[in-house]
């Protein structure tokens, strides 16, 4: 969309770092990030992201496990390959905001009246990470897959609770972004490349593509008895 | 730029435009609808197993409007800057064939007969004085008994599950009591009740109230409708809501009408054509035909007809209006005009309550339209006189079927966890123990509550988007609140192990974050007198006769039910005069 890219060159309303917002510093910020931590690609074993930079992506292993973690409920986020399936959604219409109505003036209100930002899906991630390691790194002296899963997950409820802002996006927007693309990976279609081996699902007892209940309408309260199955055929 | 003269045309590929088009068909006249989105067939969008996909259905939104090149403002107060809806959230209007009529859920419901003359009713019982100041009630101008043969027309076309209570004045079943008197049973039977649903008619029943099955048009059985049609058994698959049924069980335009008006060489569907403005003479009392611009190839087309139906979603059909200069756009402070006046919405809140583990509620299984409900709080059916508010809720347990993402995404808030260790319990505990309970009401309409024409934001087409000024009232939220406290005695009876019931707050601003229903009303509304009304009782402008508008936009106050069976009727009512009247003698259907 024409629209999405004039977003990045109209000024904001309300204060911001200066430089942040022109293309061409926002491309310089994006490749110095790239190559200060390039050393964290160790950890991509099977999966090459295409959008996040190695060290964006192991934020996005570590925190994607802490909201949704490995336990006796079932397996997480890490093993259900959310990260890839975040990575690949941002080469989607969606990651580019193609639904979004993305026309200027962009002006900042009441929280109720909603999404006010000249940022898609992409944005958020590449500036809101940004910012956000700058702040880990002032505060701890490392970067959050460093942290232990304590200090994770106190970044992660200060993003949540709105006290930590990433530049002009404030961190709430920012955290219910990451957390819905979190959810989104657990629980779709394993097409997408999330929810390996359809994990999430049996986790929950949801049946998938099933999609045919007539027998089992009214059961008395008896759980579904079958297990999920994908749109490819895969079962669990 | 091309001419070409057709007899009508018509806005939107949804139930009121896909209705229109067929009953002029059949009057013999050349219909061309002109629909903004894509061509959608359910053979092709609606297949097995693709359609089953909830990423790309629901939380993508794949029906839905496309929000990049057309949206609305929203504020909630005269004096607030009204910001742009950038994403969709609180409302989803579809786009495309079929419209909100493909992605709708399927609960086909009447009206309430006093709700068509609400304001009449309420003075009849509790005086004049009894309505809030500033509250703008109004009657239809059209009653049930008119109605009630367009209702009947309608389900046969849907093919609609449901039980009756009366038919011809004889009481037939088990039905809802407080339903208007019909002239036939519904075609099909009702749809069976899924677990929760019984659970819920039981404890509702024992609580003292008078549970029945939603009337549904997901089909209970094969059905071959009036239009030869044909529709297969309802599977309970759970992807109604959102989405176009690949079993060809859920009513849509698609499947129930526009296959037959296909096979008429006079009818002519063009998508990706958004219209732009509806022409009108030098007189301005007489539309001459639209200009509509091609979305793929970005070139304008005006068309001439003698007869133009707008039946695009309500919004659309009001900002139609106002960039069409038909009729005269509502001032709120001057009292003046009325193309915006009177929008309305509905004060829907869900609440929730568990089962013991040892009962699973399997809510993946569901049908759109299935489910009990009680109108015991509904309309005019109990005392308003102690409580001092206008309007009423329907409660009701409808298992539209809850698939994993949005119910992950919904879950925690409220003191429970939103992600961790924790959350994972509950979110296991939740899917698979409790029930969805929806207060599902009405609300009433406000003279500062309106829609207008922004003046900052435009559309891809340059024309200035439609503002909304809404919010909630105290007359609204504290019916919502009544109604929600009569959810504990059924809360009760369920032996639930918790209750997590929820309403609105006094002073809680609208809030276009949260899904809460695309049940939008109002804003050209009709009625007997054409100060407080944009149209007459056919659906007719009253500024430009040749104009007729089909839709929710109709409705002067929202009521308790969904709105979809009342457009229909509305469709069919209107459609009926335009044949039986307008076209011998085309003119105003009303002289004042």
């Amino acid at each position: 969309m024409p629209q999405t890219n004039l977003t990045f060159l109209r000024p904001l309303r309300r204060s911001f770092v200066k430089g942040l917002l022109s293309s061409t510093s926002f491309l310089i910020f994006g490749k110095a990030f790239q190559a200060d931590t390039a050393h964290a690609a160790h950890s991509l074993k099977h999966y090459q992201p295409k959008f996040f930079s190695p060290a964006e992506y192991d934020f996005l292993i570590a925190a994607a496990e802490r909201i949704y973690p490995e336990d006796q409920y079932g397996p997480g986020a890490k093993t259900l390959g959310v990260p890839e399936f975040i990575d690949r959604q941002m080469d989607t219409p969606y990651g580019h905001g193609s639904n979004w109505y993305m026309s200027g003036p962009f002006v900042q209100g009441p929280a109720n009246l909603g999404y006010q930002l000249p940022y898609n899906p992409r944005d958020l991630y590449r500036i809101g990470l940004k910012y956000l390691n700058t702040y880990v790194h002032q505060e701890h002296g490392k970067s959050f897959p460093q942290l232990t899963g304590k200090e994770q997950d106190n970044i992660l409820i200060a993003l949540e609770g709105g006290s930590i802002s990433l530049g002009d996006i404030p961190g709430r927007i920012f955290f219910e972004q990451l957390r819905s693309n979190i959810l989104e990976g657990v629980f779709s279609d394993p097409i997408y490349g999330g929810n390996k081996n359809l994990g999430g699902w049996v986790t929950i007892g949801f049946p998938g593509a099933r999609a045919d209940f007539m027998d089992w309408v009214d059961q008395n309260g008896a759980r579904y008895p079958l297990g999920p199955v994908s749109i490819s055929g895969e079962t669990a | 730029m091309s001419k070409k003269h057709i007899d009508a045309i018509i806005v939107g590929a949804g139930w009121a435009g896909s209705i229109l088009a067929k009953e002029l068909i059949e009057a013999g006249l050349s219909v061309t609808i002109l629909e903004r989105g894509p061509e959608r067939t359910t053979a092709v969008e609606g297949a097995y197993p693709e359609s089953i996909d909830e990423l790309k259905g629901a939380i993508r939104k794949r029906l839905f409007q496309d929000l990049s090149k057309s949206t609305v403002t929203v504020r909630n107060t005269i004096g607030q800057t009204a910001l742009p809806y950038r994403q969709l959230a609180a409302f989803l209007p579809g786009e495309g064939v079929g419209g909100a009529g493909l992605h709708w859920s399927g609960v086909h419901f009447r009206v309430p007969p006093e709700d068509l003359r609400l304001r009449s009713a309420v003075i009849e019982k509790y005086g004049e004085k009894f309505i809030p100041k500033d509250m703008n009630l109004q009657d239809y101008g059209v009653t049930y008994k008119e109605l009630e043969p367009f209702f009947d027309k309608a389900e046969k076309v849907f093919g609609t599950s449901g039980e009756a209570y009366t038919v011809n004045g004889k009481v037939v079943g088990n039905g809802n009591i407080f339903a208007g008197d019909r002239s036939d049973n519904f075609p099909l039977p009702p749809m069976q009740d899924t677990y929760t649903a019984q659970v819920f008619r039981k404890a509702a029943s024992q609580a003292g109230y008078h549970p029945y099955s939603l009337p549904a048009a997901n089909a209970s059985k094969p059905y071959t409708n009036t239009y030869g049609c044909q529709m297969g058994p309802c599977n309970f698959c759970g992807y109604c809501s959102g989405y176009d049924c690949y079993l060809y069980s859920k009513a849509s335009p698609n499947v129930n009408i526009l296959p037959a008006l296909r096979q008429s060489p006079n009818f002519s569907l063009i998508p990706n054509a958004h219209v732009l403005r509806v022409n009108l003479d030098k007189s301005r009392t007489k539309a001459t035909g639209v200009t509509y611009v091609n979305t793929q190839t970005n070139t304008e087309t005006t068309l001439s007809a003698d007869l133009v139906i707008l039946g695009a979603f309500q919004f659309h059909n009001v900002h139609l209006m106002l960039v069409s200069g038909i009729g005269k756009p509502y001032d709120p402070v001057k009292n003046t005009g009325t193309i915006g006046r009177n929008f309305v919405y509905q004060t829907i809140t869900s609440s929730r309550v568990w089962l013991p583990p040892s009962q699973y509620t399997n809510q993946f299984i569901g049908a759109g339209g299935v489910g009990v409900a009680i109108d015991d709080f509904n309309s005019m059916n109990f005392d308003h006189g102690p409580l001092g508010f206008v309007g009423g809720s329907p409660i009701w347990v409808n298992q539209a079927g809850t698939k994993p993402i949005a119910a992950a995404i919904g879950a925690g808030g409220s003191g429970s966890p939103r992600w961790g260790t924790n959350y994972k319990k509950e979110l296991i505990n939740t899917y698979q123990h409790s029930i969805g309970i929806d207060a599902h009401g009405s609300n009433m309409a406000y003279r500062d509550v309106y829609l207008d024409l922004d003046p900052t934001w435009k559309d891809a087409y340059g024309q200035p988007l439609l503002r909304m000024t809404f919010t909630w009232k105290d007359n609204d939220i504290r019916m919502n609140q009544f109604v929600v406290g009569k959810i504990d005695a059924i809360a009760k009876e369920l032996n639930a192990t918790k209750a997590h019931l929820v309403h609105l707050n006094a002073g809680q601003p609208f809030d276009t974050r949260h899904y809460q229903t695309t049940h939008l009303g109002g804003g050209a509304i009709m009625g007997e007198n054409p100060e407080t009304s944009a149209l007459n009782r056919y659906l007719q402008s009253w500024d430009v006769s040749n104009v007729f508008v089909i839709g929710s936009n109709a409705f002067p106050q929202g009521m308790g039910y969904n709105p979809t069976g009342l457009v229909a009727a509305l469709a069919y009512w209107t459609a009926y005069h335009i044949r039986t009247t307008y076209l011998k003698s085309p003119g105003p259907l009303v002289k004042l």
